[in-house]
């Protein structure tokens, strides 16, 4: 190996794992500043909303923790296609490393989701094509990590578990296109860059939560990452020098 | 500039107040409590290899002292 820079040093974890260490506490920082200021503009400066009156505002962390829950998923096949392609031992980690974080984003999306449902609809749950397609979701994070788990090869499991990924990955569009492919209760997209419904403040408002759970999701599933490298990797040279530093 | 005039109308939420801070308490709980299960399963994996790294250097060693 040479000295020179080079992008697929980075795909090894000798040389992700002190970097993602590196990043977790920047990520941290920027969640909890997102989080604040987007609290701040969402929950105490934000005007009431004309038809919800206050009760729109679980929209704060409904939609972050939606497109969270979308985006996770998304990101897990991205690295389930890279690892089944070119076999790469650190795709099967990443994807390890996500999954808890994207299947908890889709309980709250479900559950924020419910208790916004209840006051707005009169009911908690429809089942109707937005609402279902989000809970096939949440079973399908749920079957990935079930599935692994289940199969002692390492190897194999990331395998059985990228392809399901990548058959689930078409839920993905489903979830977010059926409030226009269906009559849905579910109210359609609030952010529209030609004219957006919402004021200021609140757009405002729900960006700066999305950046709070995008970088908490990052953090978390880094730090995860981190930990099944040492597992995974136990048997190197990297991963006993790193074991013997943590005893000091 | 803030949009309430007390703290018992911020909490009230209009009415909506059950319905917001549960949808508020659980997302802070779970934001709460995933790091922290994320931090202990890290402790007992490296206690763990450590322990299995000390294992196999004793076993190593047994077998070239004799």
């Amino acid at each position: 190996m040479t000295d020179r820079f080079n992008l697929y040093r980075f795909a090894s974890p000798a040389t992700f794992y002190p970097l993602a260490g590196k990043l977790i506490p920047w990520f941290v920082a920027a969640s909890i500043v997102f989080g604040l200021a987007g609290l701040w503009l969402g929950m105490l400066v934000a005007p009431t909303d004309f038809q919800q009156g206050e009760g729109y505002r679980i929209i704060f962390i409904h939609v972050p923790a939606s497109w969270m829950s979308m985006f996770i998923y998304l990101v897990m096949a991205f690295w389930a296609a890279i690892g089944l392609a070119f076999n790469t031992r650190l795709s099967g980690m990443m994807a390890q490393a996500l999954a808890p974080t994207g299947a908890l984003m889709a309980f709250l999306s479900l559950w924020t989701g419910a208790l916004w449902g209840k006051p707005m609809w009169g009911t908690w749950w429809v089942w109707d094509a937005r609402l279902t397609s989000e809970l096939i979701l949440l079973f399908l994070y749920i079957g990935y990590m079930a599935l692994t788990a289940a199969i002692d090869d390492v190897r194999r499991a990331d395998k059985a578990g990228g392809l399901l990924l990548l058959v689930g990955v078409v839920n993905v569009p489903i979830i977010y296109f059926s409030v226009q492919w269906w009559n849905t209760l579910h109210q359609g997209s609030s952010v529209n860059l030609a004219k957006s419904s919402m004021a200021m403040t609140m757009l405002w408002g729900m960006l700066l939560m999305a950046l709070c759970f995008w970088m908490y999701s990052i953090a978390v599933a880094l730090a995860r990452a981190r930990t099944i490298m040492l597992e995974r990797e136990r048997h190197t040279d990297w991963v006993r020098a790193e074991l013997a530093g943590e005893q000091k | 500039m803030i949009h309430w005039n007390s703290v018992g109308d911020f909490l009230a939420m209009g009415g909506y107040g059950f319905y917001v801070w549960g949808s508020f308490g659980l997302t802070v709980l779970i934001m709460a409590v995933e790091p922290i299960l994320v931090a202990r399963n890290r402790k007992s994996t490296i206690a763990r290899l450590k322990r299995q790294l000390r294992a196999d250097a004793r076993a190593e060693y047994r077998s070239t002292a004799e």
